[in-house]
């Protein structure tokens, strides 16, 4: 078992036929199950065309009723990934992953609101995994994103992170010592963002195949904080925890745009002594975060 | 990307919010002309810099004849200006604003900015204006007042009048306030700005509701669609090196420690730097080269650190995916020969084709210290330092 997707999984790739979309479909399509994964591509103007054998439609609603897919993978350049996002929640899919880098936060303010009214409308409520992420990975099940798949290894914990080479990491550093993952979810460096920590936290909770969690954090915003009093209340398998930027200074953005110290409580330090308070194992040195989750098995 | 208070009130006034009259000077024979066009009896000094806290540095002065204001402009001109978001050395200040003097009443806070726990725009209003801000936040918290707006709907009259009444607008002024406040979040949504901010927005004599001071900032992923922004930014007031690596597409912001390291994925750059202050030595720079990195990208990311004189030793931490190590060690070895590189390197390579990276390394003929995990790798480096 994993989270969100399995090798049964059928995805819709949004931007498929650019530069990215077609570097990154290949790469997922050779990955494990890949190949019968990846069902469909969408583009207005390449609509009835194949790439890779995967053939293309119009539109993503198009694409999933010829194919049936329910969870979408994103390229779109910024200016038109926020539609790509909005045509995947019209189109009732079950998750959208949005790899796109540099959308503007306003038209990502105005689809998260767009998103939520629909849903409070009684609307079918697609989830949102990113923008600015690598995307997810059940190991030797399937792949949707950027990262390497030859790093992980099928088993029983999972990850979650910010950061996509942080992610890789901690994955790094498990597989080195022969503990594999069930799922590593990369959610991304932007400010607003679909699924937040305490989402994972939650889906990896309830999955009877996740012992325990590496969950990474940055500085900004309060999500980490939210998950940990979360994971306090809730969690039933042992967690360790990191959070990037200890010397990051105040009011300087580190490179993720989500990643600026704005108040005192989304320093490092204050959020690491809340997940500690919170009851995660937590470490200040990154290299020994697999380490450390070993001992709590 | 930060502009001039002269810059966002022109902003402001565009958009329809009450400022004073103005103009910005370059020189002190400028700063005289521009108070006799602005006639009166008082007029205010202000240097332009991007940080806040220009007050307190002696950066604004009131001036009540043309002697002072040439006076006042003299000593403001050039100066190194010293404010709490300066750091120790100051900022230059090339710019002035000569403004007319406001009869004031009442200094308020309000601001526009984007919460990201809600996905709302928050505005935000106080009763203590013109002070520091971040001091009422932190003393007095319920003196700041939030009002969340949904981005579909706008601020509504409703959140409009239920902010300015919180912070004590008079009766007699809550028209005009309600018009400003909506107009200050239209500015804000319209210029994709991540930060607008009034501080203070002052009640004059006559009831009148100003905007004394504007502070913005942008989100630097939508200026690709506001020339008329991009067109403000002033390099004068931007770090020289952090400007020339985004020349390179490179996220570097120079930090006061003596390790430059380069990295890449913000993240991992982030952990790279903390890593280094565990093991004892502070970090010279944040540097991420980003997923494609060449070369050329190497080799100039080297560059920019190397100038920086405090940087004794140099630790780079890739961990590849779809870059590739070997392609990163490429670059490692092209940059230090053509740098000249005479500082102690660490290197830690991980992932996709890390053998092929590392043999590159050793083969180079360089004195390229390698290391195996990111703590491996600052203790080596912090060793070298000593």
């Amino acid at each position: 078992m994993s989270i969100l997707i399995n090798k049964d999984t059928k995805v819709i790739t949004q931007g498929m036929t650019g530069k990215t979309g077609q570097f990154h479909t290949e790469k997922c399509q050779e990955y494990a199950n890949g190949k019968n994964c990846f069902v469909a591509g969408v583009n207005p103007k390449k609509a009835g065309e194949s790439l890779f054998g995967i053939p293309i439609y119009a539109s993503v609603k198009d694409a999933k009723t010829q194919t049936g897919a329910t969870v979408s993978v994103i390229y779109v350049p910024p200016a038109g990934a926020a539609d790509a996002i909005w045509e995947a929640c019209e189109a009732d899919l079950d998750l959208a992953i949005c790899i796109t880098e540099g959308i503007p936060v306003r038209d990502m303010l105005m689809v998260r609101n767009k998103m939520k009214a629909k849903e409070a409308a009684g609307g079918k409520k697609t989830l949102l995994l990113g923008p600015n992420c690598p995307g997810l990975i059940t190991p030797d099940e399937i792949k949707i994103g950027i990262m390497p798949g030859h790093i992980h290894r099928k088993g029983r914990i999972g990850v979650v992170s910010r950061s996509g080479t942080l992610t890789y990491e901690a994955v790094g550093q498990l597989t080195e010592i022969g503990l594999g993952q069930s799922t590593a979810v990369g959610i991304g460096g932007d400010p607003i963002n679909g699924l937040k920590h305490i989402d994972i936290m939650r889906a990896f909770n309830d999955d009877p195949d996740t012992d325990a969690v590496i969950m990474i954090g940055e500085i900004g915003g309060s999500d980490e904080a939210e998950a940990a009093v979360w994971c306090k209340a809730n969690m039933k398998k042992p967690i360790v925890g990191f959070i990037a930027g200890v010397t990051a200074p105040a009011g300087k953005r580190m490179g993720h745009a989500g990643a600026l110290i704005s108040g005192g409580a989304d320093t490092a330090d204050a959020k690491l002594a809340i997940m500690e308070e919170c009851g995660f194992t937590v470490t200040r040195n990154p290299s020994e975060m697999a380490k450390l989750l070993k001992a709590l098995l | 990307m930060k502009i001039h208070e002269y810059q966002g009130k022109e902003l402001l006034k565009k958009f329809g919010v009450a400022v004073p009259r103005g103009i910005p000077c370059f020189s002190v024979d400028e700063a005289v002309k521009a108070a006799e066009t602005l006639g009166g009896k008082v007029w205010v000094v202000k240097a332009q810099i991007h940080a806040g806290g220009r007050g307190k540095g002696g950066g604004v002065k009131v001036a009540k004849s043309m002697d002072e204001v040439r006076s006042f402009a003299g000593q403001i001109l050039g100066m190194q200006l010293v404010t709490h978001q300066t750091g120790p050395a100051g900022q230059k200040v090339r710019r002035l604003l000569i403004e007319e003097g406001a009869d004031i009443k009442h200094e308020y806070y309000v601001a526009a900015l984007t919460d990201r726990a809600s996905q709302k725009v928050a505005m935000m209003g106080s009763s203590e204006g013109g002070m520091d801000i971040e001091a009422v936040a932190h003393n007095t918290p319920e003196k700041i007042i939030k009002v969340f707006v949904d981005p579909a709907v706008g601020l509504t009259d409703a959140q409009a009048t239920e902010l300015s009444t919180c912070i004590g607008i008079p009766a007699a002024s809550m028209a005009q306030a309600v018009d400003t406040l909506k107009k200050l979040y239209t500015c804000y949504m319209e210029t994709d700005s991540s930060l607008a901010e009034i501080n203070p927005l002052i009640l004059e004599g006559n009831g009148g509701i100003r905007a004394l001071d504007a502070k913005f900032n942008f989100d630097s992923n939508a200026l690709y669609r506001h020339p008329e922004i991009v067109a403000y930014r002033d390099l004068d007031e931007e770090d020289a090196d952090e400007v020339e690596a985004s020349k390179f597409d490179l996220a570097y912001i120079s930090l006061d420690g003596n390790i430059g390291c380069l990295v890449n994925g913000a993240g991992l750059a982030m952990a790279t730097m903390d890593t280094i202050k565990l093991f004892g030595a502070e970090p010279a720079n944040f540097l991420d080269v980003g997923g494609g990195a060449t070369t050329e990208k190497v080799t100039e990311a080297f560059k920019i650190m190397l100038k920086n004189p405090k940087v004794k030793g140099i630790l780079v931490n890739i961990f590849g995916g779809i870059m590739k190590c070997d392609t990163i060690a490429q670059g490692v070895v092209a940059a230090a020969k053509e740098t000249k590189l005479s500082v102690p390197l660490v290197v830690r390579m991980k992932g996709t084709n890390e053998d092929l990276g590392k043999q590159i390394l050793r083969d180079s003929g360089l004195p390229i210290i390698s290391a195996d995990t990111m703590a491996d790798a600052a203790t080596k480096i912090v060793a070298a330092l000593n």
